[in-house]
């Protein structure tokens, strides 16, 4: 009996079973990069070493972090990742699409049953997909561009189960954020957490993919979900079904009331800060941002629709849409006007000030409310700013009511 | 060869910020650590030892974190628990990072001597010793070749010369 992580290694590595804690390589199907720790970085390492990329068919450059271009340096790192992925005959390249998390699978490059690493923290999110994917730095991705192959300590498995229901205005964002306050910054011991339960199964894939990016937050090396058919329909085709086998065994289980949770806030600057959104009502931010890979995907920006719906912000709110595709279909279905007619600023296509990697940086001593997945000290600008974490409703909320808001009070 | 000592859960925003990631590591490592420790690139002298409590380097899977430590001539990170991602980032540059359980009663600006051979760290001042877990033995001929780039670069030589 295995569970879904041990199995997804296994076939990977080649093996009819594995046991955690060893030593295995594995077989890369899938390698992903982005403009920051990718062609920059790996090119002049690979010409040091004359070697050329094992299966250019099995890589995926996406530009996000530097793009919008804004200055030389940006402007250089972006004319080499699309001169080297001409060269290394890499095809698929997606170039200011949006960020590469939310690109990926919207591009059909994860499947159910993959193995797959990615030059950012953020890779587990391809494990909504049933796929094991983790993140690597760009020394380990230049091993894997020469050899394809990578090596793993087999995890051990960490199943979060939520039963029940989540409230309307409760989303996975609160999940995670709940989870990381609850078991720390390490809770997850860089082992495989997999995420079950019906509030689980419940979830639209796009929220999916925010609860497993950000187990890199609580420390995870991978965030798995079972495949089923809220993937299948994602997919668009049939998929084979990658589960735990029914009791196998894992190294703990937790479980929890999905209906119970409410809105949770995580205060600066660590994500493990977090706590029910009624502890933070005196906080009164002055930016509102809804941006990056876990909090302006389509799912989100909707979700900041429903609260703002016929309303206007009283701070400075800020949108960085995570992806071209979800723009278009943000635009057919009216939600950008809603965020419009809110008093929406938008900033380009990207991973936007989630970074800090951009022009636009938090000065000194702003407090922000911001979708995105973490909050260290000076992570979106200057080390005195404040950046409070929450859901795309509850950043919604709270710009509207000028403080820190439950967004229930606002769908009802 | 001092010792730098910081908290829990140092994380790689804190010890290479976002804004400067567009430039070269010899620009970065000079805002290493910069939020928490400002003055530490200039302070710091190579052979000096980092040490931190659980889960340090945790976040980004930016490499220049490591990289910068290393750039400045760190001779180890020592810490009750790594980041698994920056651990890996750390051993694949060649920058040892050690695993140990007393990291926290290590004392900021204690005189320290890493013994390899032995698996242990050494006050200099009160001959106290420290052990630190091995690096495990897969990694072991890797860290010893100077990381990932010079391992591989051997591997393809032996390799094109047999």
């Amino acid at each position: 009996m295995m569970t879904l992580a041990q199995k997804l290694v296994a076939r990977a590595a080649g093996r009819g079973s594995v046991t955690p804690g060893e030593i295995v390589t594995c077989k890369v199907d899938l390698a992903m990069m982005h403009d920051s720790g990718g062609p920059r970085r790996v090119k002049p390492m690979l010409e040091r070493l004359g070697a050329k990329v094992w299966d250019p068919s099995k890589v995926v450059v996406i530009t996000d972090h530097y793009v919008p271009t804004y200055d030389d340096e940006s402007r250089k790192i972006i004319r080499i990742a699309r001169d080297w992925v001409r060269e290394a005959g890499i095809d698929n390249f997606y170039d200011e699409q949006g960020i590469c998390h939310v690109v990926l699978p919207e591009r059909g490059h994860l499947r159910p049953g993959m193995f797959a690493v990615g030059g950012d923290s953020h890779s587990p999110t391809g494990g909504a997909f049933a796929a094991y994917m983790f993140g690597i730095g760009a020394t380990e991705m230049l091993g894997v561009l020469v050899t394809g192959e990578i090596w793993l300590k087999v995890p051990h498995t960490i199943a979060m189960e939520f039963s029940g229901k989540l409230s309307s205005g409760v989303s996975a964002k609160d999940i995670m954020l709940f989870l990381i306050g609850r078991f720390g910054l390490d809770g997850g011991q860089y082992q495989a957490v997999e995420y079950r339960g019906a509030a689980i199964r419940a979830l639209p894939m796009q929220e999916r993919m925010t609860l497993c990016n950000m187990t890199a937050e609580l420390g995870g090396q991978t965030g798995l979900i079972a495949s089923d058919s809220t993937t299948e329909a994602f997919l668009s085709s049939k998929i084979e079904a990658w589960e735990s086998d029914s009791g196998a065994p894992v190294m703990a289980h937790h479980q929890f009331d999905g209906s119970s949770l409410s809105p949770q806030v995580a205060a600066p600057h660590s994500p493990a800060n977090s706590k029910a959104v009624d502890e933070f009502k005196h906080v009164k931010p002055s930016v509102a941002y809804i941006g990056a890979c876990t909090g302006a995907k389509l799912a989100d920006l909707r979700m900041a629709s429903s609260v703002l719906n016929g309303r206007k912000a009283k701070m400075r709110l800020l949108v960085a849409p995570a992806s071209a595709r979800d723009v278009k279909a943000a635009e057919q279905d009216g939600t950008l006007k809603i965020l419009q007619d809110a008093g929406a600023e938008f900033l380009g296509l990207g991973c936007g000030i989630c970074a800090g990697y951009g022009g636009n940086v938090l000065g000194e001593n702003v407090v922000a409310i911001s979708t995105t997945a973490r909050n260290f000290k000076g992570r979106m600008g200057a080390a005195s700013s404040q950046v409070y974490l929450a859901s795309p409703y509850t950043v919604a909320a709270t710009a509207v009511a000028g403080h820190v808001c439950d967004p229930r009070e606002l769908l009802q | 060869m001092r010792t730098w000592v910081l908290g829990d859960n140092v994380d790689t925003d804190v010890i290479t910020p976002g804004r400067y990631m567009k430039f070269g590591i010899e620009e970065i490592a000079k805002h290493c650590l910069e939020p928490v420790l400002p003055g530490f690139s200039k302070e710091v002298n190579p052979g000096d030892v980092v040490v931190g409590g659980r889960n340090f380097g945790a976040g980004s899977s930016r490499e220049q974190a490591p990289a910068a430590l290393k750039h400045l001539g760190i001779a180890a990170l020592v810490a009750e628990s790594f980041a698994g991602l920056f651990y890996r980032n750390a051993l694949n540059l060649g920058l040892p990072a050690l695993v140990c359980p007393q990291a926290k009663q290590i004392r900021d600006g204690d005189a320290l001597r890493v013994d390899f051979e032995r698996s242990v760290l050494v006050n200099e001042a009160t001959k106290q010793t420290y052990a630190f877990e091995p690096i495990p033995p897969h990694l072991l001929e890797m860290v010893r070749d100077g990381g990932l780039l010079a391992h591989l670069e051997k591997r393809l030589k032996c390799r094109t010369t047999s």
